[in-house]
Formats: C-alpha cells, structure tokens, sequence
C-alpha cells in the first residue's frame, strides 16, 4: 500500500493553529465492505480544508461520519476541539449535505427560521440572521416563496444559507456547487473567500478540482478510505515544478553539470538546445540559471511549469489505483 | 426543548398531504350525515311508539338502546378514521427523511436523535388528539341536539380511543425506524387488522363460550391492544342496558378489558416509543 504523502511544510503550518477537525484512524465497514479504512487528518481554525478523491473513495461517508449521519465502526474524531456529537461543538457547525433536500413547502425564510430554532436561536436573532443570510447566499428577494418552486440552484443556495444561519465557526460542505452553474459557482466561491476573511473554517468536499484549487489553503486526497496526500496546497502543486529552459550553445558538459541540480526530462535541439527539467523548488531555478551563467552558458528563456491540481489528483490517485487490488 | 420545534414542523407539515385534508374532508362529511342520520332514527322511534300505543304493547326495546347504538356506530366511526389516518400520516415519517434526505441537514444539528423521534411523535399525537375531540365532540353535539340523548362516560371513552391511535401511532412510529415506507405500511396495517380480526373472534367466542377462540382474542390484544382498548371504550360510553341488550357484537363487548389492559396499553406506547429512539439512534443515515 502507498504511504501518506504528508509534506514537511505542511505539519508546522496546521499544527500550530488549534485543530478545528482532527480524526483519528476513523474507519466505516457496511457489512464486509470497507468504505473508509483509516482516516486521520487535521485541520486547523480558519483553513479552507480542501477534500478530495475519485468516486466512491469515502469522501460522503466519512462527512457523514463527522456529521453525526454514520457511526465509525473504528476510530475517533474531535470537531472544535470536542468529541462527536457534542451539542455544543454541534452549536457552531453548519452542514451542507451532499443530498440536499429541504421541506419544500415551506418558504425559504420558513425553512430558514425552522433551522435556526434547531440551532436554538432566539426569535430576534433569526430576525436579524436571516435576510442577512438570504442576501449572502445571493436569493434576497426568494424569501417569500415556497422552497418547492425554486430551482435546483436555488435550493443549492438556500441549503448553503441553511449551513450558514448559524454563524458557524466550521462549516462542512458536501458538493456544494453541484447543481449550480458557473456563475453561481462564482458566487459559492466568493462565499468562501469571505467566511476565511471571518475566520470561519470550511471543510470543501468536492470533485471540482479547479474550484478546490481555487479556494482552498489546505487539500486532502483521499482513496479507498484513507488519506493518500494531504498538505497546503501551494506545496503539493509546487513540489514537483517543471521549468523549461531555452539556452543557447551548450557543451554537453554544461547540460551534465545542470543535470546535477535538476531532473532534466529531455533535451530538444542540439546546438541551441531546450530542457526540459523537474525541479524541487522556485530557488533551485535560480541556481540553476546561476549556474548556467557562470559557465557561459547564454539562457534566453526559463518558463517554470507549476502542476495543476488535476496532474497532481491524477498522480496520486492513479498510482494508488494501480498499487492496490 | 428541540423537541417541540420538530413537533410543530410535523404538526404543519401533516396537512401538507392530500390524505389527511382527504379524511378530514370525510369527516366533515360524515358528521353531517351522521346528524342526518340520527334525525332519520328519532323519526322512526317515534313511528315505533306510535304503532305500540295503538297496538297497547310496550316492547323491551327502550329509546336510549337504539340511541346509544347510534353514538356506538358514531364513535366506531371517528376511531377508525382517526387508527387510518394516524398509520397514514406516520408511516414514513422517519423511513421516508431518510430516504429523501431531509434528515441529513436535521440529524447534525445540536439535538438529539431522540428528540426528533419524540418530536415526530407529539406533532402526529396533537394532530390526532385534535381530531379525536373534535370529532366525538360532533357525534355527542349530535345525539344531544338532535336525539336528545347524552352518552355516559364520554371523556373516559374519548381518552381511550386517543389511546387507540396512540397505540397505533406507536407501532407506526417505530416500525419507520425500521422498515421502509411502504413496508412498514404493509406491517402497521396487518397487525391492525388482526387486532380487529382477534377483537372479532373474541366476541364470536364469548357467544359460543368457546374457551379457544377467546384466547385468540387475548392474544391479539396483546400484540396489539387497540381493539380491546376501543371495546373498552365502547363499553364505557353505553348505559348497562344497552350493553346488555346488544350482547357480544362486532363492535362493542360485554366483557370490558380490565384497568390493567389499560396499564399495558399505555406502557405499550412508552415501550416502542423509547424502542423507536434506541433503532433510531443507532441506525446508519
């Protein structure tokens, strides 16, 4: 089995803010199968948790797991601090679930105002919260009617309001831009964008890699029930950078003396020559044109490459698929 | 307590289905008609003594034999409307969130699982107890204004037939936890009906003082007590003539179930209501 891939940089970073979500080998079996093997992740106040991983990996069922929906068969899990199922760690969590489907004869606000009482918010408050709320999510004027007329959407966007009504300090959503189109994946993103400003914690699951790439500070990859990377998301993606370097006549001792420093991948071109190399980091770019320099070698152009979220995503999760089973 | 603010939505959302409004708009119907009906009653009462002054016979059936008859088939009424749709109402009350995904936005929040099961339960149970009032309410306005005749017992057999549909409401309740909709619809509906069949059989056994088919009786009653628990009642709401004019029939008794039966009966609810927390709180969503 593949080892989690858990970035140096990524321990201090998370560790040395107070967990918001901290598992601990958590583990779901339905009948003789293993939806999640041993999920252990952290992750702290005020990050923007990116979960990931393909169909069927346990993403739902080990939300579920967090929420309250589904009982670990193994395992543990503290949310704010406080072990599953706390009332009061539940006080400040707000959940979008992945199946969303609210009593849609209610109106919005309705719908809204039942929520906010489970939260056991006096009726001023949900006065006050809910056009805020409905505002946020971008449905001002919808409060009025029944959740049954909305679009699919809209519902999307009154669950969002629903997870929101609180003012959580942790916020889980489950595929929250499903039924939402690229505008309003926009705005869902924008939502976020401001809950971080707040402070606010939000565990994304989602399948959209862009969308998690775009807002996300912290990403977990998860297949077959564990997690197979995790770590800030600039780290992951920088980890493993291409640069592609232009350069003008090269002996082949330059390129062996480049070879040192960098991964070349192959070399285009003979007397002018392109490279193509891997490399750790955005410094060793830097000496390695340093290097080039020294030796006389003329560089006319140096592109570094970073990896998108999906070469990364496809990497782990290929590997991982081809290793196991 | 959160509790209630499940107990309200269910409550509202009770008459968000066609079924209920359908047996409330029977019931209207019903009442009407029973008054109708009553009236129709008094008339030929009055022929009957008419026909026995000039014939100089006074028969031994009394009036108030016929009256309570006529309040006994009210309340039979009113019961079995209130059993079907209590088991309609509830049936997928749990099953049917889950199902659809109601639940999941429900379960996380700071309550308890129980109180979502007992929430469910006391709005069903208000809506129920509503219903049950006003409905006997109806047939005694009935028999006073139009029949000129008052019922013994009233309040004691309206408790009784709410504890009918609570029995029921019970069983619905937990058997959601449990089956799906529909299933537990098939399972609610064929313990009522033996109930009522056992309830039957009884009465056919008391007639024919065969020992056997009265056990069968005690059987079913206590799986499921609220046939005994409507005979119960229907005992109660007749004078003891009436009762003893009309012997063991269909839809009365002559042997009125005990207080212990009634005991049961009520530790019955507690029993599958508390069951129907502890399935609930365990089962995966």
């Amino acid at each position: 089995m593949s080892e989690t891939l858990v970035l140096p940089v990524a321990a201090p970073a998370a560790e040395t803010t107070t967990a918001a979500v901290e598992t601990f080998g958590l583990r779901k079996v339905y009948g003789d199968r293993v939806v999640v093997q041993d999920l252990t992740l952290r992750v702290g106040e005020g990050e923007i948790f990116g979960f990931l991983g393909p169909n069927g990996a346990g993403k739902t069922t080990s939300v579920k797991m967090l929420m309250g929906l589904a009982r670990p068969s193994a395992g543990s899990a503290r949310l704010l601090g406080r072990p599953l199922g706390d009332r009061q760690a539940r006080q400040q969590i707000g959940f979008l679930p992945e199946m969303f489907r609210f009593h849609d004869w209610l109106t919005g606000e309705q719908l809204l105002d039942f929520h906010g009482r489970l939260y056991g918010m006096s009726r001023a408050e949900r006065r006050r919260r809910i056009p805020e709320v409905l505002q946020l999510v971008g449905l001002p004027h919808s409060g009025g009617q029944r959740v049954r007329t909305y679009s699919k959407g809209m519902q999307q966007r009154i669950g969002l309001a629903q997870a929101l009504i609180n003012n959580p300090r942790l916020v889980f959503l489950d595929e929250p831009t499903s039924a939402l189109d690229p505008l309003g994946r926009r705005d869902v993103r924008a939502i976020i964008a401001r809950l971080r400003d707040e402070g606010v914690t939000v565990f994304l699951n989602s399948h959209l890699l862009s969308e998690v790439e775009s807002v996300s500070d912290r990403v977990a990859i998860i297949t077959h029930g564990r997690v197979a990377a995790i770590g800030p998301m600039a780290e992951l993606l920088r980890r493993e950078l291409t640069v592609e370097l232009r350069l003008g006549a090269a002996e082949p001792d330059d390129l062996a003396e480049l070879g040192k420093l960098v991964t070349v991948e192959h070399v285009d071109g003979a007397r002018q020559p392109t490279v193509v190399a891997r490399v750790p980091d955005d410094e060793t770019i830097a000496r390695a044109v340093d290097l080039l320099v020294r030796r006389g070698v003329p560089v006319y152009g140096v592109t570094p490459e970073h990896r998108t979220l999906e070469e990364f995503f496809v990497d782990v999760v290929g590997t991982e698929g081809t290793e196991s089973r | 307590m959160k509790a209630l603010v499940i107990a309200r939505l269910t409550f509202r959302e009770a008459f968000q289905r066609k079924l209920v409004w359908g047996v409330l708009v029977l019931s209207v119907l019903f009442a009407v008609l029973y008054a109708y009906g009553f009236h129709l009653l008094v008339n030929q009462w009055h022929e009957i003594q008419t026909r026995r002054t000039a014939n100089g016979n006074n028969g031994i059936l009394t009036y108030d034999v016929l009256a309570s008859n006529m309040v006994m088939l009210g309340l039979y009424t009113v019961n079995f409307l209130a059993g079907i749709m209590t088991i309609f109402a509830a049936v997928g009350s749990i099953a049917g969130e889950i199902d659809s995904g109601t639940l999941h936005a429900i379960v996380p929040k700071p309550l308890g699982r129980w109180e979502i099961v007992l929430g469910k339960y006391l709005g069903f149970a208000s809506m129920i107890v509503i219903y049950i009032v006003a409905m006997v309410f109806s047939v005694v306005l009935s028999a006073r204004l139009v029949g000129s005749y008052m019922p013994p017992s009233v309040v004691k057999g309206t408790l009784l037939i709410v504890l009918v549909s609570m029995i029921l409401l019970s069983l619905t309740i937990f058997g959601t936890t449990i089956f799906s909709t529909m299933a537990n619809g098939v399972v609610v509906f064929m313990l009522y009906g033996m109930a009522m069949t056992g309830g039957l059989v009884e009465q056919i056994g008391t007639l024919l003082n065969n020992n056997t088919m009265i056990n069968i009786g005690v059987v079913s009653s206590i799986l499921v007590p609220s046939d005994s628990m409507w005979r119960l009642a229907s005992y109660l709401v007749q004078p003891h003539l009436a009762v003893s004019f009309t012997g063991p029939n269909p839809l009365g008794t002559t042997v009125p179930p005990s207080m212990t039966a009634v005991e049961y009966s009520v530790a019955y609810c507690v029993i599958l209501l508390l069951g129907a927390m502890l399935v609930f709180r365990y089962r995966d969503l």
